[in-house]
């Protein structure tokens, strides 16, 4: 981190994004791709498109094949200790939450806090408590992940990732599989982050979600872009994803069978 | 080139049987090297970071610390109180019967110290560390792996060697170190229970004595040695095996087999070692 920051909180300059379950293939080729605090994008994609390789390289997970990366001014390193503060700076939640299996839902939440800030478990339970208030999830405090419904893991996953206080969040496909109470829920919470929610003493989250069914996010100031033919494909406005004539937006407002919204 | 090299060996693992024995020994030896070479890497790097990270998150580090070590160690107690038992009643109290008919007992201290304190207490306790621990690490580790959680620390910042392996390793270590030492007094106080049953002349303070001068310094020092150093390896092939390589759910059954395997051989490889070390000095 020597070089002084400049440019918006993610700034990609034709970017070759990596494909995570064939390292040597690409999944997408020269993404350029700015994102200015307080800003909520969302990346519309279909399956195995690369939503989660361009997610993982956003959050400096995967080091891009080409081009030039800046995470809040910075050119990304991976795993380089020096960054660990400004890497903090930035939550992510994983598609299915990625829990730890042998720690409570309370444990999960309270280990990054215990891991960066030093705490007794005794010292970590305020503030573990107030998040799982937050979110709803204090009545599963002392479960094991496994004992939790999909829905609620991804939820005990975003507190996870909200508890170190980070300055943008990024989300792989949040509201998949998600009952109709689940995905209302989320929208209404990531909107209150959006614009500022006091936890975070009111300052305006930067928030990245991919989704493969793009009429969930309709409401609210979003900026919308797709993913297909290995290209990053900037679409708009939800009015501009409306209008918008591409195949395959159409088919991301289109309901999957059975859906309703 | 994936982590640690481990693509090329799997991609030798995975391609057909070759036509000659030769070709199949070469490769066998191929994978062999580059496996070596992924594990000493990982060790390289287990043992970089429990130094460069000792004072890093100690309320969450310590803890964890303390529980590898008492699943690696003091919960097998009861399990090398009955083997320490038997293997007293069963090789040292034979040996004991055997010396005396021949009336060679001035002999005792040396075997035992030879039989128990240098070679079966040490091995035979990583053999059961890697077994009883060793296979569960193995297992929960390749589940974690390939279930994302090892991504999910790396995303919240936290180093997987630091928070998964090291507190592995130290456990570990400790744990062969002590067990080795409760096997060994279990096996002696046992082997002598059986010699007394069987009406051999010794007494207890001859059969202490003989013991205690058949032990020098360098006996305690190789053993603290030895043992850490198995329970070290055994930490560092489970782990690596566990972890080192992005796994597949139906793999990581496999993949324990392979590291119990793997574990054995370096046991055995780590005591030839210190049997060349027993005899330079």
């Amino acid at each position: 981190m020597s070089e002084k920051p400049k440019g918006g909180v993610i700034e990609m300059t034709d970017v070759s994004v990596v494909a995570l379950r064939d390292t040597t293939t690409l999944a997408l080729e020269h993404v350029n791709w700015s994102v200015a605090p307080g800003e909520f994008w969302v990346i519309g994609g279909l399956q195995l498109t690369g939503k989660t390789d361009l997610l993982m390289t956003t959050a400096g997970l995967s080091l891009p094949a080409s081009g030039g990366y800046r995470l809040f001014g910075y050119e990304t390193r991976l795993f380089e200790e020096a960054e660990l503060a400004m890497r903090l700076r930035l939550g992510f939640v994983f598609d299915g939450g990625n829990l730890f299996n042998h720690l409570t839902i309370a444990e999960n939440v309270a280990l990054p806090l215990r891991y960066h800030k030093n705490l007794t478990p005794h010292d970590a339970a305020p503030a573990v408590q107030e998040i799982l208030e937050l979110l709803d999830l204090l009545p599963l405090a002392d479960i094991t992940p496994a004992n939790v419904a999909a829905g609620w893991r991804q939820r005990v996953a975003l507190a996870r990732a909200l508890v170190l206080k980070p300055e943008v969040l990024v989300l792989d496909n949040p509201l998949r599989g998600l009952a109709g109470r689940h995905w209302e829920w989320w929208m209404d919470f990531l909107e209150q982050l959006r614009r500022g929610h006091e936890w975070f003493a009111a300052i305006p989250m930067t928030i990245v979600a991919s989704t493969e069914d793009l009429r969930h996010w309709r409401a609210g100031e979003r900026h919308f872009a797709l993913l297909r033919d290995k290209q990053f494909v900037r679409v708009g406005t939800w009015n501009e994803v409306l209008a918008s004539a591409d195949p395959v937006v159409k088919e991301l407002l289109a309901a999957p069978a059975g859906a309703t919204v | 080139m994936k982590t640690f090299g481990l693509t090329n060996a799997e991609i030798l693992r995975h391609s057909p049987l070759p036509k000659s024995y030769s070709d199949y020994l070469g490769r066998k030896l191929f994978v062999f090297l580059l496996t070596m070479q992924g594990m000493g890497a990982f060790a390289l790097i287990t043992l970089t970071v429990m130094l460069q990270k000792r004072s890093v998150a100690r309320e969450v580090m310590h803890p964890r610390i303390r529980q590898e070590t008492t699943r690696s160690g003091v919960a097998l107690l009861p399990m090398f109180i009955f083997v320490s038992l038997a293997l007293g009643f069963l090789v040292i109290g034979q040996t004991v019967a055997a010396l005396a008919k021949l009336g060679a007992t001035s002999y005792l201290g040396t075997t035992m110290v030879i039989v128990i304190v240098r070679e079966l207490g040490p091995l035979l306790a990583a053999m059961l560390v890697l077994a009883r621990v060793g296979t569960a690490q193995v297992i929960e580790l390749g589940t974690a792996r390939a279930l994302g959680e090892v991504e999910a620390l790396e995303a919240l910042g936290i180093d997987p060697v630091h928070y998964l392996i090291v507190p592995r390793v130290i456990g570990m270590s400790l744990g062969v170190f002590s067990l080795t030492v409760y096997l060994i007094i279990g096996s002696l106080a046992s082997g002598y229970l059986w010699a007394f049953l069987e009406k051999v002349p010794l007494t207890p303070g001859d059969y202490f004595n003989q013991i205690v001068s058949a032990l020098g310094w360098l006996d305690f020092v190789l053993l603290a040695l030895k043992t850490m150093a198995f329970g070290f390896f055994i930490a560092i092939v489970t782990c690596y095996h566990g972890l080192a390589q992005p796994l597949r759910l139906d793999e990581v059954a496999q993949v324990a087999v392979r590291a119990v395997t793997q574990g054995v051989l370096l046991c055995v490889l780590v005591d030839a070692v210190f049997i060349l070390l027993y005899q330079a000095t």
